[in-house]
């Protein structure tokens, strides 16, 4: 009863969503109907509320263990824990996209709530836009992976979720990431509306750019998360792969980037009309991209969901649709965007826009490497792989300048700024990051070029940051240095954060890179091991129950110089249902190191294990760097101005800026 | 205003490569042997240890060299595929039997029935990195004198009988 | 059998001789680091989305025993390579190699920064010469006093 109530519910969403939320409003826009532009806000709310009960009607399958559903058959199990079951729902390919869906619906019930000062038209626009998304997401789960197919007669038990993804970073990562992909949507929408109605200024920029803020905060939390859990799942205590997947997702977070330092602009200024349009499209197309490339079986990934041709097919005409109509939809209506106003080279804006072109350019790249064993396939000329050397190779080179101009930037006038001047502001902060750099890796370890650069790099942000802050308060006496900085924007506190995230990422990648120690071992109770600093010594070897596998936990007291330092305590699991044997690894975390356990295999009838023992200086950094710009991102979006727009948007019929049509 | 096309004209080629992946198989290794000299072995035969089955032993004949395991279940499912194939006049099928335990294969021979001419024992799996093996059940069809043409990877089923080796034969033996 | 008696004999001797050192797993840890460093840029065909260092696929553990079996025999980096690449084609190599087919991966990127900063200094340029090249007229120029409250001139 409860997966046919769930499946109706799907089909009536998608005909409220075509019609009351997309066509009507859509239409009535363009004709100046104002009874169907009022549509667009409770169809919203009405969509909304039928996904979510779709997707609750799949949760309660899950939940109640009813294995005549076939995802829950395939997916989960009796004895899995409670959390993991409702993690389970989107731990697959057709719960994923009813995640999807419900956050599509989510986000448009968002702009229909927190819009209040828009004019109706837009509103009407944007939300439209942002159904006939959710309809072609609809219409895909209608005809090719219903999650409320059934399963007769119905399993006995369930087959169990993967293993892999019974662990709290799985509950988090999808929804964090979905929320960021679909986030881009609101944007793109905006961007959309724009081109139809021919109106692009500064007033449109500031509309937009708080809702694809959190969107990018999202996202860059989401990878983060995805990154974290790999260090700690997968085993190996890498990060980053450049993985097919890893990509899909990395991609629109790089033109997010882009795309909100490009509507700082256009919202300031009132330029780079044409560059955000086109990034707002593209940001949300990548979205589209790598949910595409997941679920085609286009590229062989780890993450890759189980693929199946029909549904490739579908996506890809969806893609065609959506992003081949806004790119024409741009092509045709983007000239009348307009040009925004005059700015030298050097200058803000010249320093934003090359940051804009190495963005793009780093797009480009990433998707380069990832496609191109695709294209040479295709082109019957071979098959090669493209792998992390490649990405390593190309990659930052790339992003080097851009890492530069990031301290250059805020400091720089805008329209027209003068190298002189720069140079005797930045001059403190490239002596003191030079001399950062040469010292601090001695201080750790050994020196070598690339960690010497990088650090060169992460401080010079860093001092540059310190530059900027200390800009707003010099002349001033220091008693009111408080008051001030006290009156500075969240925007600008968010950028400064957001960058000095960025360099504590930095210091992560290269430390961890550079300084990182290991051994491999044959160990029984009993024996120590050296590794950097620290002693390891194995205490002891038991089996232990767990609520759905058996496992081999090994009890290690970690060291250094006599002190003792923590217990790590690695395990390895063999799961009842599919029989995988897992390696658990652990982990004692620090704020200047991780040390990390792993077992290998059992020598000697289980009384030695193999393990592999490492001290990875400063990785926390780089998820720390992660979270400093998510924060970043948060301040920027708490700006009192933002909130200041109701009382004065209300009387404001004209909008300030330049009206093209 | 030609420049705002280029992203469309862009998206328009990527997705045509795309279309055209959705009908290409990521994970399949292409083997480079093909139209290079099959690489020697010497290898020990299962059914008589101290009998030596080489490449050099088949130059002069089409044959097809089957690596197969009993640890293998794929093998099972192409194994009638793999009798037929023995039965075509002017085909020598030899076995290579990888990574398994001679007293398994013999017994999974005697249980499914023993198509080949001769069996080759690669017991540390040495022959077939030579031959770029990377999954069980994997076929070679080499020529008269002594180059591969084909590969099969994965278990040999009726269409590829059909499209590819039995044609492939046929033009080999002329 | 063997090597377990082995075995056993060395950890009998190492409980005896007290707080004992852990055997590294490797013989040779300075050949080790060379194999992992060789082996981590390969591509294990089974998983396909791993390194030969980090697979623990049967065929992973195979090559890289081959692989340091090789570096003892005194082959190169690049002999190693040609190996794999001679069995299993490009498609091992996670580095690809540079070759006329792979020239638009490895450079593309940087002709394309290159040709979008070309194009982007050439559009600024323009933009401040239309701007730059059209000054007032003496009409405009009184209009604009006015406007600016300075009176006329």
């Amino acid at each position: 009863m409860i997966p046919e109530l769930g499946h109706f519910s799907l089909i009536l969403a998608l005909a409220v969503v075509l019609l009351a939320q997309s066509a009507l409003p859509l239409v009535g826009a363009s004709r100046g109907r104002a009874a169907w532009v009022a549509l667009a806000r409770p169809a919203a709310l009405v969509h909304f509320v039928l996904i979510a009960i779709a997707y609750l009607c799949l949760t309660i399958a899950f939940v109640s263990n009813d294995f005549s559903v076939a995802l829950a058959a395939q997916h989960s199990n009796s004895a899995l824990p409670v959390h993991y079951r409702v993690a389970a729902v989107w731990g697959n390919h057709e719960g994923s996209i009813l995640l999807w869906s419900l956050i599509l619906a989510g986000w448009a019930v968002a702009v229909a709530l927190f819009s209040r000062q828009l004019p109706a038209l837009v509103v009407a626009r944007v939300i439209g836009v942002m159904g006939l998304v959710s309809a072609g997401f609809l219409l895909f789960t209608l005809f090719t992976s219903n999650p409320f197919e059934r399963l007769l007669p119905a399993a006995e038990d369930g087959r169990d979720l993967n293993p892999l993804l019974q662990d709290p970073g799985m509950v988090f990562h999808p929804p964090l990431l979905y929320m960021g992909y679909v986030g881009f949507s609101v944007a793109f929408a905006f961007a959309i509306a724009a081109l139809i109605s021919g109106r692009l200024d500064s007033t449109w920029a500031r509309w937009s750019r708080p809702w694809t803020t959190v969107a990018w905060v999202f996202l860059t939390l989401g990878i983060a998360l995805g990154s974290a859990w790999a260090y700690y799942e997968l085993g190996w205590g890498g990060w980053w792969f450049w993985d097919p997947v890893e990509n899909a997702s990395f991609l629109p977070w790089l033109a997010g980037t882009a795309l909100i330092h490009s509507l700082a602009v256009t919202e300031k200024r009132g330029g780079f009309k044409m560059w955000t349009v086109l990034l707002a499209i593209l940001t949300f197309s990548l979205s589209l991209m790598g949910t595409f490339l997941v679920r085609s079986g286009v590229l062989s990934s780890v993450h890759a969901f189980a693929t199946d041709p029909a549904r490739g097919i579908f996506i890809l005409s969806f893609l065609f649709v959506v992003i081949g109509g806004s790119l024409a939809l741009f092509a045709w209506r983007g000239p009348r965007v307009g040009v925004g106003g005059m700015f030298e080279p050097v200058s803000r804006e010249g320093m934003l826009l090359a940051n804009n072109v190495l963005l793009m350019v780093a797009t480009a790249a990433v998707m380069l490497g990832t496609l191109y064993p695709l294209v040479l396939d295709a082109l019957k000329l071979g098959k090669i792989s493209v792998g992390p050397p490649y990405f390593n190779a190309v990659f930052v080179p790339l992003m080097v300048p851009a890492l530069f101009l990031m301290g250059i930037g805020p400091v720089a006038r805008w329209k027209k700024a003068s190298v002189p001047e720069l140079a005797v502001q930045l001059r403190w902060a490239f002596g003191a990051s030079f001399v950062a750099a040469l010292i601090a890796p001695f201080l750790l370890g050994k020196w070598t070029p690339m960690i010497g650069f990088f650090l060169f790099l992460a401080s010079w942000i860093v001092a540059a940051v310190l530059t900027t802050l200390y800009q707003r308060v010099r002349g001033v006496p220091l008693a009111q240095w408080v008051q001030r900085l006290a009156t500075q924007t969240g925007n600008w506190y968010g950028m400064l954060l957001a960058h000095t995230g960025v360099a504590v990422f930095i210091v992560g990648v290269a430390l961890v890179g550079g300084y990182q120690t290991e051994q491999d071992l044959r160990m029984d109770v009993g024996s120590t091991a050296r590794v950097g600093d620290y002693d390891f010594k194995l205490l002891g070897l038991r089996d232990v129950q767990g609520p759905n596998y058996q496992a081999v936990r090994a009890t290690f007291a970690a060291s250094s110089n006599g002190l003792q330092v923590g217990t790590l305590e690695p395990e390895k699991r063999v799961y009842s249902v599919s029989r995988s044997p897992m390696s658990e690894v652990a982990i004692d975390r620090g704020f200047t190191r991780d040390l990390y356990v792993a077992l290998g295999e059992p020598l000697e009838g289980g009384q030695a294990w193999t393990v592999r023992l490492y001290v990875k200086p400063f990785v926390n950094w780089i998820w720390g760097g992660c979270v400093l710009m998510a924060l970043g991102g948060l301040l920027a979006v708490a700006d009192r101005r933002y909130r200041l727009t109701s009382r004065q948007h209300t009387t404001n019929t004209r909008p300030a800026g330049a009206v093209i049509r | 205003m030609k420049r705002y096309f280029v992203p469309l004209v862009v998206f328009v080629l990527m997705a045509g490569f795309l279309a055209v992946g959705l009908k290409l198989n990521p994970r399949e290794v292409p083997s480079p042997l093909i139209n290079k000299t099959a690489p020697v072995f010497d290898l020990p035969q299962l059914h008589d240890p101290g009998l030596r089955v080489t490449a050099e032993q088949m130059k002069g004949q089409v044959w097809v060299l089957n690596v197969f395991a009993s640890w293998c279940t794929p093998c099972l499912a192409e194994h009638p595929y793999v009798t037929q194939l023995a039965r075509q006049p002017g085909v020598k099928v030899i076995g290579l039997n990888y990574k398994d335990r001679a007293e398994d294969a013999k017994g999974w021979l005697r249980k499914h029935g023993d198509p080949y001419a001769a069996i080759a024992v690669d017991a540390d799996g040495r022959v077939g990195i030579d031959y770029g093996v990377y999954g069980v059940p994997e076929t070679f069809v080499i020529d008269k004198h002594g180059v591969v043409r084909h590969k099969q990877i994965g278990p040999i089923t009726p269409q590829a009988l059909k499209d590819d080796i039995l044609p492939m034969l046929a033009k080999l033996n002329g | 059998m063997v090597r377990v008696l082995i075995a056993l004999a060395c950890s009998l001797a190492a409980l005896s001789a007290g707080a004992q050192q852990a055997r590294p797993r490797a013989e040779d840890a300075a050949l080790e680091e060379r194999v992992l460093a060789i082996a981590g840029e390969l591509r294990c065909l089974v998983c396909q989305n791993e390194t030969i260092a980090d697979s623990r696929a049967d065929l992973a553990v195979d090559l890289r025993n081959q692989v340091r079996d090789q570096l003892r025999a005194g082959k190169s980096e690049r002999d190693i390579r040609d190996y794999m690449v001679q069995r299993y084609g490009d498609f091992v190599l996670y580095k690809p190699p540079v070759k006329p087919i792979t020239w638009l991966l490895w450079i593309g990127p940087f002709v394309l920064l290159a040709a979008m900063a070309a194009w982007l200094w050439r559009t600024l340029r323009r933009r401040k010469a239309l701007a730059s090249a059209a000054p007032l007229s003496e009409a405009e120029q009184q209009r604009a006093r006015i406007l600016l409250g300075q009176g006329p001139k």
